[in-house]
C-alpha cells in the first residue's frame, strides 16, 4: 500500500481506550511524517475525556494541511487498539480505509457494570463494514514479548510496514519519544509488528 | 529550525522568544500546558497561582514592575479574573502584559461554552486570535509589541483545537529585552475615581487608534481566490473554511477586537456574496452588520453551539456533505470514569449510603455524579460547593427541614476559592459538612502542584499549607481527618458530623493514584461464592466487570491496584486478595456449608 502521496493529505486515525498509549503512537507517527518533510497536524483532546474514556489521536500529513480534524469519510488508515472502537469512528472511514484492529475487547464502565451490553458480534460487523480489515492478535504478541503495554508499538510497527516511510525514520522517532529503559522492549514490539505479514 | 508544537507549547515558546520574564496561571483544560512548558525555560519565572484572579494580578504587578509578563487561563478562569481585567484596561501596563484565554467550544472539559471574545469588547481591550501553533507563537510576540506600543493589556484567544493541536512551527532565538525601570505614577496606577475618570477617555481613544491600525496589522490578511463568493473568518474556523472551500477568497481576521471593518468593506466589494464563519457567537458578524457591511447569513447556517468542522462548514454553504461508512450496531458509550483505586470512590460510596444531599465542585471527583456512583446534586463552578451549601443550609432553615447536607471539593479547589466560602459559612452560622478531598495534587488537569503539596511548578520544595490548621483558623471547631478507602469507617465519622450543630470539616486524605502509582496485590472474585448481586459494580471501578450472561462479577487483574473497596462491599465473601487465596479457599468451604444448611432449613 502506498498511501503517502505527495499531493494528497494522508489521514490516520488512531483510536482506543484511555491508557493504551494512543497519544504516544500519534506523536511517533507525527515525528516520522515531519522528518519525511511533510506539513503535519495532529489533534487530540486532553483532560476529562481521558479518564478511561474513548481516546483518539488524528494525524494528518501532506504538502499543506488545513483542518486539524479528519473530515468524515476521509480516514486512509484507522488504527484501533480496541476491537469495538472502530465502529464508534466508522463514519470517518470509507470503503477503501485500511482498518488495523487489535483483536482485543475492553469493557467500558457501562458494559462492565451491566448497564449496557458489550455487543457479541463485533467481529462480524467489522468484517461486514470494512473493505480492508486486518484483525490482529496484537495483545497476544505484546504479551509474548513480555509486556501487554507495548501493544501500541506492535500495531504501529504493523502500520509502518504498510507506509512508505524509511524504517530508520521510525526507529529514530521511537528512540526519541521513549524512556531509555523501555526502548529495547519497544523496538522488539515494533519489529514484530513490522514483520507480521512477511513472516 | 522546525519543530512540532501544540498551541500551548507555542505560546510558551512565543513568550520566551519575545524576551518575556514571567508566566503565571491556575491550571485549567485546555490551557494547562502553557505554564508547564513555560517552566521548561530557565529564563522565565513560571508559577502556579492559587486562582485566576491572583494569576492576573501577579502578572499585572510584574508588568507594572517592568517585566514582560503573561498569564493564562481557561475561559471560565477569566470570569474569576474579570475584576482586575476591567480595571487593568484603565491602568495600562509598564512592560507588556498578555492574557491568554483558552475557550472550550464543545465543552470537552468544561461546564459551559462561553465565547470570551465578548470580554475584549466589554473590557475595551485588544484581542488577537491565531489559527494554528505557528501563528500562536507569532501573535504572542505581536501582542507584546502592541501592549507596549498602546499601553494596554492584550488578550490572546485560543480554543481547545488550537491549544491541543500540534503543527509545524519555525523556531527563532530569544530576543533579549531589558526590564524597564519601574516608575511610580499616581494618576496611572491608583484607580481612585479622580484618576479613573481621567483614564477612561484614554481607553476610548486607544480603541479608536487600535481599530485604525488593524488595517495594516500583520495579524489580518486577505487571500485571493477563484470563486465569486468569499468568507470572513478567524481562529480555527479559518482552517475549516480552507479545507471545505480551498478556492474561495478569504478575509482572515487575527485582530478580532477592535475590528477594522474597512478591511471587510473592501473585501465585500470584490465578491458577490460574503459569509462570516466563526465558532460560538456571532461576534464578527454582528460587528460587521452594525456598520452596515453586506454580509450574508453565516451564523444562522453554522449555529451557536459546539465546535465547527470542515464537514459542517461544507454543508452550511451549499456543498454536499461527505458520507462515511455506517453501522447499525448500537455501540455502547465509553464515558470517562474515576481511575481504578481512585481515592474519591470511598467518600462518595459512604455519602451515597448515608443518603446525603451532596453539593459537588470542579475536579476529577465530579465524575462521581455519573452512574453508577451518582452521588452529586450540584456542580456549578470552582468553589461553589461550599457557598451554595451555605445557601442550601439556610433554605433548609427557612423550610424548617434539616437533612444530611455535605459538600465535596478537592484540595486545589478549596485553595482556589473554597476557603473564602468556608469563612463565609462559619461567619453566617451555616450548618453542613465540608468534605475536602485532599489527594495532595491538582489531579484533573494532570497532577500539578498547589499550596498543599509543598512544591512549586518546577517541583522544587516550598512552604506547605497545613489544611487542618487553615480550616481551624477559619473558625471551624470540629475537624476530622480520615483515609480514603474505608467506607464503613468514613460513614461512622460522617454520622457524628451529621449530629454536630455547627460547621464541620472532614478531610479525606490519600494521595492521588496517578501520583502514588499505588499497585498492591490485586483482588479476584470466586465464581462459586458470587451470587450476582452487583454490589461490587456500584462503586464504579473500571477493574470490576459484570458478565450479564453468567451473572457473575470478575476483576481485571491488570487494572486492579488492590484498594480492596470492592471486597468490602461484598457481603458474600466472594472477593479476595489473590495472595490470600489459600485462606479464602478454607473460608469458602465454610461459607458454602453454611449456605447449604440455610437452604436446607428453608426447605424444611
Amino acid at each position: 500500500m502506498s498511501s503517502v502521496a505527495a499531493n494528497k493529505v494522508t489521514n490516520i486515525l488512531v483510536v482506543g481506550v484511555g491508557g493504551q498509549g494512543i497519544i504516544l503512537a500519534g506523536e511517533i507517527l507525527a515525528d516520522v511524517a515531519l522528518n519525511a518533510g511533510f506539513d503535519i497536524k495532529k489533534s487530540e483532546i486532553h483532560g476529562m475525556a481521558q479518564r478511561g474514556g474513548s481516546v483518539n489521536s488524528q494525524v494528518r500529513f501532506g504538502k499543506q494541511v488545513f483542518s486539524p480534524v479528519i473530515p468524515r469519510g476521509e480516514a486512509d488508515i484507522l488504527l484501533s487498539f480496541e476491537k469495538l472502537e472502530p465502529l464508534r469512528w466508522i463514519e470517518y472511514c470509507n470503503a477503501k480505509t485500511v482498518a488495523i484492529v487489535n483483536d482485543h475487547s475492553i469493557h467500558s464502565l457501562t458494559t462492565a457494570t451491566g448497564l449496557q451490553r458489550y455487543p457479541d458480534n463485533v467481529e462480524d460487523e467489522l468484517n461486514a463494514r470494512f473493505g480492508n480489515l486486518f484483525l490482529i492478535p496484537a495483545q497476544d504478541i505484546a504479551e509474548n514479548i513480555g509486556n501487554p503495554r507495548v501493544v501500541n508499538v506492535v500495531l504501529l510497527g504493523l502500520m509502518a510496514s504498510m507506509l512508505d516511510f524509511d524504517k530508520e525514520n521510525w526507529l529514530d522517532a521511537l528512540k526519541k519519544r521513549l524512556k531509555p529503559k523501555f526502548i529495547d522492549i519497544n523496538l522488539k514490539a515494533f519489529e514484530s509488528g513490522y514483520t507480521f505479514f512477511s513472516e | 529550525m522546525k519543530a512540532v508544537l501544540s498551541g500551548n507549547e507555542a505560546v510558551a515558546r512565543g513568550l520566551w522568544e519575545a524576551g518575556g520574564g514571567l508566566a503565571v496561571a491556575y491550571p485549567g483544560t485546555p490551557s494547562t500546558e502553557i505554564l508547564e512548558n513555560c517552566g521548561r525555560y530557565p529564563e522565565l519565572v513560571a508559577q502556579w497561582a492559587i486562582n485566576e484572579k491572583v494569576a492576573l494580578e501577579v502578572a499585572a504587578g510584574s508588568a507594572i514592575g517592568g517585566v514582560r509578563s503573561l498569564c493564562a487561563m481557561k475561559h471560565v478562569g477569566l470570569n474569576v479574573a474579570a475584576d482586575p481585567l476591567f480595571t487593568l484596561s484603565y491602568t495600562g501596563v509598564g512592560a507588556g502584559l498578555v492574557i491568554v484565554t483558552a475557550d472550550d467550544p464543545q465543552m470537552h472539559s468544561s461546564q459551559n461554552e462561553q465565547d470570551n471574545r465578548h470580554y475584549a469588547r466589554a473590557a475595551k481591550l485588544p484581542m488577537l486570535e491565531p489559527s494554528d501553533s505557528a501563528e500562536a507563537m507569532e501573535f504572542v510576540k505581536e501582542a507584546f509589541r502592541m501592549s507596549e506600543a498602546y499601553d494596554t493589556p492584550v488578550l490572546l484567544r485560543l480554543t481547545t483545537r488550537l491549544c491541543h493541536v500540534q503543527c509545524v512551527v519555525e523556531l527563532s532565538d530569544r530576543e533579549e529585552v531589558e526590564p524597564k525601570p519601574y516608575k511610580k505614577d499616581f494618576e496611572k496606577y491608583v484607580m481612585l475615581p479622580v484618576n479613573a475618570r481621567k483614564r477612561h477617555p484614554i481607553v476610548e481613544n486607544r480603541l479608536k487608534e487600535l481599530r485604525k491600525a488593524g488595517k495594516s496589522s500583520p495579524c489580518n490578511r486577505t487571500e485571493k481566490g477563484k470563486e465569486k463568493y468569499g468568507f470572513i473568518t478567524s481562529g480555527i474556523s479559518y482552517q475549516y473554511v480552507k479545507e471545505a472551500y480551498p478556492t474561495a477568497p478569504v478575509l482572515k481576521y487575527g485582530q478580532v477586537f477592535p475590528l477594522n471593518t474597512e478591511l471587510a468593506r473592501r473585501f465585500t466589494k470584490k465578491v458577490d456574496k460574503v459569509y462570516v464563519v466563526e465558532e460560538g457567537d456571532a461576534f464578527l458578524e454582528d460587528q460587521l452588520k452594525a456598520v452596515g457591511i453586506p454580509v450574508h447569513k453565516g451564523k444562522e447556517r453554522t449555529g451557536f453551539i459546539g465546535e465547527l468542522n470542515a464537514d459542517l462548514v461544507r454543508q452550511a454553504f451549499g456543498k454536499k456533505p461527505k458520507k462515511g461508512l455506517q453501522t447499525d450496531m448500537d455501540v455502547p458509550g465509553r464515558p470517562p470514569a474515576l481511575c481504578a483505586g481512585c481515592i474519591h470512590r470511598g467518600i462518595f460510596t459512604a455519602l451515597k449510603k448515608e443518603k446525603a444531599t451532596v453539593f459537588g465542585d470542579i475536579g476529577c471527583y465530579t465524575l462521581a455524579a455519573l452512574p453508577p456512583v451518582s452521588t452529586m446534586d450540584t456542580c456549578i463552578c470552582m468553589g461553589a460547593s461550599i457557598s451554595a451549601s451555605t445557601g442550601m443550609s439556610k433554605a433548609m432553615d427557612v423550610a424548617g427541614k434539616r437533612e444530611k447536607l455535605a459538600c465535596t471539593l478537592g484540595d486545589s479547589t478549596f485553595m482556589h476559592s473554597g476557603v473564602t466560602g468556608l469563612i463565609d459559612a462559619v461567619h453566617n452560622n451555616a450548618r453542613f459538612v465540608v468534605c475536602i478531598l485532599d489527594n495532595r495534587v491538582t489531579a484533573m488537569t494532570g497532577q500539578q502542584n498547589n499550596p498543599v503539596t509543598g512544591k512549586n511548578l518546577r517541583g522544587e520544595k516550598t512552604h506547605k499549607i497545613d489544611l487542618k490548621r487553615l480550616v481551624r483558623a477559619c473558625g471551624v471547631k470540629y475537624v476530622d481527618t480520615v483515609g480514603g478507602y474505608d467506607v464503613e469507617g468514613i460513614r461512622k465519622i460522617l454520622q457524628k458530623h451529621w449530629e454536630y450543630n455547627e460547621m464541620s470539616v472532614l478531610i479525606v486524605q490519600e494521595p492521588c493514584i496517578q501520583v502514588s502509582k499505588k499497585n498492591d496485590t490485586s483482588y479476584a472474585t470466586d465464581p462459586e461464592l458470587c451470587v450476582g448481586c452487583k454490589q461490587c459494580t456500584k462503586i464504579g471501578c473500571p477493574a470490576v466487570n459484570f458478565d450479564l450472561k453468567a451473572k457473575k462479577s470478575s476483576i481485571d487483574a491488570l487494572l486492579c491496584v488492590g484498594c480492596g473497596l470492592c471486597a468490602d462491599q461484598c457481603k458474600f465473601s466472594a472477593i479476595y486478595r489473590i495472595d490470600q487465596e489459600e485462606e479464602h479457599r478454607k473460608q469458602a468451604v465454610e461459607v458454602l456449608k453454611k449456605r447449604r444448611e440455610k437452604k436446607n432449613r428453608q426447605g424444611e
